[in-house]
């Protein structure tokens, strides 16, 4: 595939990955913001190929793994009921809840579609007047535009049968919580291409000044990981802290201009809990005032919500960083993609099922 | 779409337009409907008989015996119908024991309202098929559920076939220097079906690969007979069938990433629904372990049929991490090749 | 997050008051929404994630990073490793 299959031609990326090893003279923390680079990196093993200096820590990028148990549980709720069609994306539906996932409310009777774009969800809407559709609009930055459309459109169309539950999360003010964490580890980030792409990079100036850290917009194909890694190596061993663009071919500074209009005009930016880490401030989006009509939290009033996450499950450190899921007790064992105890284990891109799944064979 | 057979086979004059919960209860509308819609395309010396079984010779020696079931939705999809794919899947159950397809029997479950033009189309797919893969359909059954107990239509297909003499092939042979030879690319029905469901807004140009393999399997045993194990990859894809020979033979199983074959177009549908095509069904695909001094040879054999012209070598079986598939990747790196959780969806993550 | 793939538009129409195309990924085309891209012309790249063209791929910047690793492949050829040079996009 054109602009895909150049990226990941593996002859280029032993070069780049040699000089990784040629510029790496100390050891080097650096954090993976997002969940498709956590993929990129255990699927092509290059965890497996880095100087052993380097250790490479998966962050909190993933919608899966970060929406907090309240909003699955009230998703289950909502999808439950009798006059609902509940639609999301495939990522959502093996999210365990505190009792159940939107699978199960589906094996029961409920209207359950995966869709995969949110217009999709709108044309259910529009062949449905009669049914209540409600959207999951999960998601970092770059999934906010599409849901922020949805809504700007049910709006325009006049489809008062469309709403969104929205779990919007920011990737900038995670960032910040984990770097002035006393516990922090993290020398340096990868960030999150697509996020960028949307939203550009002046947010991530303050952040490198402020903490010092090196922030390096990567992209998601091997040959852009490892491109990320040495530059972000190279301002380390420099002792430099900019933000570099390192994804040029899709990434601008200002991002993309026309989005940022619409996400402004239908979100507001919003406290927003994490699940494994907690509550970050302005941290996410909801649905603004005017638009206020099609907020799936305001239109179905979900009343005792009681959480119960698992007790032996560690996925709020492995988020940060702080350990690593083979450090988890449960890992492997009560907690496997088959039956999750955490977030983590859920999303193919968090941190303790892509462990599970590509895990380096350590017999040889 | 084009269908030159339904052309050319037009549909029989009957005195309803759609299946009706009677075509089920065994009067005179049941009979219209075997004598009309199914008696002509499945005829043969056995069948014609209407007993309500099938008596049939038996030449002695081993019988492989299967049965498989049939939902899949939508019923027509690039490439093939739900009519093809339950004969070449019982077919190719059979074939990958080394034995010669012979008899299947035929089981429909119809939704009341079935269109009679819709279960003709697909009648006239399996006639085809069966023809191609030179089975019998020598007993069947038909019944009609109210509207909505089923979706559309639903179809079970059992069957046997006879197993040569010095065939002995399993998931529990492998041994550690085999090859592992994939006769073509990977994914294509999966992905078919997948893109022409509602709500994905594709215009897929990707066809289903339902094929009967059982000539391409005797192709292979004129080689030689000792093929270790074979499988038709389908539900759960190649990894799920390497899995299962790994844990069976307690054995490693060891692939070279870029030597896999993924057509470019199912590629394009995978990496934009973010799905691996390692796990993805496959209908007209085998995967063969065989000694690695007649691989050569055996993959020459494939690549002489017409469903295997795109043969090659994944991979070979070791003696390193016994019971994990192992994928070598571009960088030098292995990475586990697990079973997968569950059905793939799009994901946008 | 955010699997977000690249693909040539192939046509534009109207849907619902919406700008849309028909993108085509190898071979497998897809409808996106391009409300976001309104610079995007017939046969550029774009990049799509959940149904939406976010940004007109910049084939400039493509080819400086095709430079930057040629240059990897140089010196290390230099060093008397013999490395192939890249396949570009056309």
């Amino acid at each position: 595939m054109k602009y895909l299959d150049e990226f990941r031609d593996p002859v280029v990326a032993r070069k780049i990955l040699n000089e990784i090893h040629a510029v790496t003279t100390q050891p080097w923390v650096i954090m993976e913001i997002c969940g498709g680079q956590t993929h990129s990196i255990i699927r092509n093993g290059i965890d497996q190929v880095l100087p052993k200096e380097i250790e490479l820590v998966h962050g909190p990028g993933c919608p899966v793994c970060v929406t907090p148990l309240e909003i699955i549980d009230r998703a289950v709720e909502i999808a439950g009921r009798p006059n609902v069609i509940f639609t999301s994306f495939g990522d959502m539906l093996r999210v365990p809840g505190s009792h159940k996932d939107l699978f199960m409310v589906r094996s029961e009777g409920g209207d359950v579609r995966t869709v995969f774009s949110p217009l999709e969800s709108l044309k259910i809407a529009r062949e449905n007047p009669d049914k209540e559709v409600v959207f999951f609009a999960v998601g970092f930055e770059t999934t906010a535009p599409g849901n922020a459309m949805a809504v700007a459109q049910a709006a325009k169309e006049g489809l008062p049968n469309f709403s969104e539950l929205v779990s919007h999360v920011l990737v900038p003010p995670a960032m910040e919580a984990l770097l002035s964490s006393d516990a922090n580890r993290v020398q340096g980030y990868l960030a999150a291409g697509h996020v960028c792409t949307v939203m550009g990079w002046d947010e991530y100036d303050p952040i490198a000044k402020k903490y010092k850290v090196p922030i390096v917009i990567t992209g998601f194909e091997p040959m852009d990981v490892l491109d990320g890694i040495l530059h972000t190596v190279k301002q380390l061993e420099a002792g430099t802290h900019k933000v570099e663009n390192r994804y040029a071919r899709i990434v601008e500074q200002g991002g993309n201009q026309p989005a940022q209009v619409l996400i402004k005009d239908v979100f507001e930016i919003a406290n927003r809990k994490w699940r494994g880490i907690g509550e970050i401030p302005v941290s996410g989006f909801k649905i603004s005032k005017k638009y206020a009509a099609f907020d799936a939290e305001l239109k179905f009033s979900v009343d005792d919500i009681h959480t119960e996450e698992p007790e032996a499950c560690i996925s709020g450190v492995i988020l940060q960083g702080l350990k690593k899921p083979h450090d988890c007790p449960a890992f492997g064992k009560e907690c496997t993609p088959q039956n999750p105890l955490g977030a983590t284990m859920v999303s193919s891109e968090g941190a303790c099922a892509a462990y599970y799944k590509y895990q380096r064979i350590l017999s040889e | 779409m084009d269908f030159p057979e339904a052309l050319s086979c037009p549909l029989p004059i009957l005195s309803h337009d759609t299946v009706q919960l009677a075509h089920g209860a065994g009067g005179k509308l049941s009979n219209e409907m075997i004598d009309k819609i199914f008696l002509p395309r499945f005829l043969n010396s056995t069948l014609e008989k209407m007993e309500d079984q099938a008596v049939l010779e038996n030449p002695g020696g081993r019988i492989a015996f299967s049965t498989d079931t049939f939902v899949v939705d939508p019923i027509f999809f690039p490439g093939g119908d739900i009519g093809d794919l339950a004969i070449n899947g019982t077919v190719n159950d059979i074939a990958m024991s080394g034995a010669i397809p012979k008899y299947l029997s035929v089981g429909f479950i119809l939704e009341e309202g079935l269109p009679f033009e819709t279960l003709h189309r697909i009648v006239l797919s399996m006639e085809k098929a069966a023809k191609l893969a030179g089975v019998q359909i020598v007993t069947g059954d038909t019944k009609v559920v109210n509207r909505g107990s089923c979706d559309k239509l639903f179809i079970n297909t059992s069957g046997f076939g006879f197993v040569p003499e010095n065939v002995n092939i399993s998931a529990s042979n492998l041994d550690v220097g085999d090859k592992i030879l994939l006769s073509g690319t990977l994914a294509d029905h999966g992905m078919a079906v997948m893109t022409t469901r509602e709500g994905l807004s594709f215009q897929s140009t990707v066809e289903s690969d339902t094929a009967g393999l059982n000539h391409l399997v005797q192709d292979m045993l004129a080689v030689s007979t000792n093929i270790h194990a074979l499988r038709d990859p389908t539900r759960g894809g190649l990894a799920t069938s390497l899995n299962e020979f790994a844990t069976s033979s307690e054995v490693g199983i060891q692939l070279f990433g870029d030597a896999i074959p993924v057509k470019e177009n199912v590629r394009g549908a995978c990496e934009i629904l973010g799905i691996d095509p390692l796990y993805v069904a496959n209908e007209g695909k085998l995967v063969a372990i065989v000694p690695s001094n007649i691989a050569d040879d055996m993959l020459s054999a494939m690549r002489g049929n017409e469903y295997g012209k795109s043969a090659t070598i994944i991979g070979e079986v070791t003696d390193k991490h016994p019971g994990i598939v192992a994928m070598l990747t571009g960088l030098g790196a292995n990475r586990i090749v697990d079973m997968p959780v569950g059905e793939q969806l799009p994901r946008i993550c | 997050m955010c699997l977000a793939i690249p693909g040539k538009l192939l046509e534009i129409f109207d849907e619902n008051g919406l700008k849309m195309g028909n993108i085509d990924f190898a071979g497998s085309v897809s409808k996106a929404c391009l409300e976001y891209v309104p610079e995007l012309e017939i046969g550029q790249y774009t990049i799509v994630h959940a149904g939406f063209a976010l940004s007109v791929l910049n084939e400039e910047e493509a080819k400086n990073s095709f430079d930057a690793w040629d240059d990897l492949i140089d010196r290390a050829n230099a060093e008397g490793i013999e490395v192939e040079k890249l396949e570009r996009p056309d």
